[in-house]
């Protein structure tokens, strides 16, 4: 049986070395994705229209073009036009990040709208000061809204970082693929390789997609 | 900007955009029958088959294509299953694309409240034509907005095909990038390119979601 190579030496250890390049990408991007992705979404909401107008082609641009693309500009593009020789993983963060911020962002918006406006009136009624208002009355709502929405997005995040094996990382598949190219007189090797690292990216995003679709329920 | 070279490569983008948008719609096509097929096991509660279409729709969700691509395309064979490349593209999207499109479709049925369904039997409806007349057209238009998301977005996916060695958009695209070396140009032209074809789909969408929205009558 082909499995058993896997089991051989420390080729596990290597898959996993290399599933873990992809995640820590996908990590970076989320952590700086819900920053800059804050951001993004109160620009989106603020009364300049110059501000809502990039913030609405910038959202365009990166919902009309393939992710792949993206990290293709600026892989092999930045480095024509501006002569910035960016290595894989950098390219594969600016990339997702400059996704993620926008998709993120788009989902702070619509929480942050979501919220009916007599909300805010009644808490002032109340006599909440501003800052209890948003502490206490807006931020939990719209984070119920919000959270399963992210984690969704995050797990697009993780499996969309896959793609890095098409910019030269050297990430699960590749490794794979050299798992593979060691043991070639084993013919079923690259059966049970591929199939080890379908089950493993699922493994990592099934619980996210589990935990997204409890929090909505709850929430709902 | 080269204006002369990118003029000389259209023909090439042209062929390229065929093969992307070809197999794209092959491969939205399947899926929306899948989608549909999974989300009526869901829905009526079909015994075995119901928990088989969850699985299946749990596992689509949860990978990535270019990983399925490659589980299809390099794995399979070694065991005897063995598939075109063409054949790989339009199983590997209709595989990814089933699980997202019976999702859309789910959302739309669950949408439609359960006193719709009643009423339509109190006036003496039959199932047969409370599905077509009263859940069926409420539950598409609630389902169209994620339905067109689901279309661009496995347009989009079709960008991996090149592992498959198929001469899709982007392989054209890379082709002429190592062999020309004029990558802003080439680069330029595949934006381009995938913004013609997706331009469309998204004025598809506004046009028939403008023309589907019946249902918030009465809220």
């Amino acid at each position: 049986m082909g499995i058993n190579i896997l089991f051989k030496g420390i080729n596990f250890q290597r898959l996993m070395g290399g599933l873990w390049v992809t995640l820590r990408l996908a990590l970076i991007t989320i952590g700086l994705s819900c920053v800059f992705g804050l951001l993004f979404g109160m620009l989106m909401l603020s009364k300049r229209k110059t501000a809502t107008v990039i913030c609405r082609l910038w959202l365009e641009i990166v919902r009309f073009m393939p992710q792949l693309v993206l990290l293709y500009i600026v892989y092999f593009g930045f480095a024509r036009l501006f002569g910035w020789d960016l290595d894989g993983e950098t390219s594969a963060v600016i990339v997702f990040t400059f996704w993620g911020t926008a998709e993120m962002g788009d989902l702070i918006r619509g929480a942050l709208t979501s919220i009916p406006r007599h909300q805010f009136e009644s808490a002032a009624a109340l006599g909440l000061t501003k800052v209890q208002i948003y502490m206490h009355v807006l931020i939990p709502q719209a984070l119920r809204r919000l959270l399963p929405q992210a984690i969704n997005l995050s797990t697009r995040i993780i499996k969309t970082t896959a793609l890095v094996k098409m910019i030269n990382v050297t990430e699960v598949l590749k490794v794979g693929q050299q798992i593979i190219g060691q043991f070639y007189r084993q013919p079923d090797a690259a059966f049970w390789v591929y199939f080890v690292i379908f089950l493993l990216y699922f493994l990592v995003c099934w619980p996210f997609s589990l935990l997204a679709k409890y929090l909505e329920k709850r929430w709902a | 900007m080269d204006g002369a070279f990118i003029l000389a490569h259209v023909p090439d983008y042209l062929s390229g955009a065929w093969v992307t948008l070809r197999f794209g719609l092959y491969g939205v096509a399947c899926s929306l029958l899948l989608g549909l097929l999974c989300c009526l096991l869901r829905y009526f509660r079909v015994p075995v088959l119901r928990q088989i279409a969850g699985g299946y729709i749990e596992l689509a969700r949860n990978t990535p294509l270019l990983v399925q691509l490659f589980f299809l395309y390099a794995g399979l064979p070694r065991v005897g299953i063995k598939f075109s490349a063409e054949a790989c593209a339009v199983i590997g999207l209709t595989f990814l694309g089933g699980a997202y499109m019976a999702e859309a479709f789910r959302s739309g049925i669950e949408s439609v409240d359960k006193t719709q369904v009643e009423a339509g039997a109190c006036i003496g409806l039959t199932m047969g034509q409370n599905i077509r007349y009263v859940i069926f057209p409420q539950a598409l238009a609630t389902a169209i907005p994620a339905l067109f998301a689901n279309v661009i977005f496995l347009i989009k996916e079709t960008s991996v095909f090149s592992v498959l060695a198929m001469m899709d958009l982007m392989n054209v695209a890379d082709t002429l990038r190592t062999s020309g070396g004029r990558t802003v140009e080439v680069l330029f032209m595949l934006m381009v390119t995938y913004l013609l074809i997706l331009l469309p789909v998204s004025v598809l969408a506004t046009l028939v979601e403008r023309r589907l929205r019946y249902t918030g009558f009465g809220n």
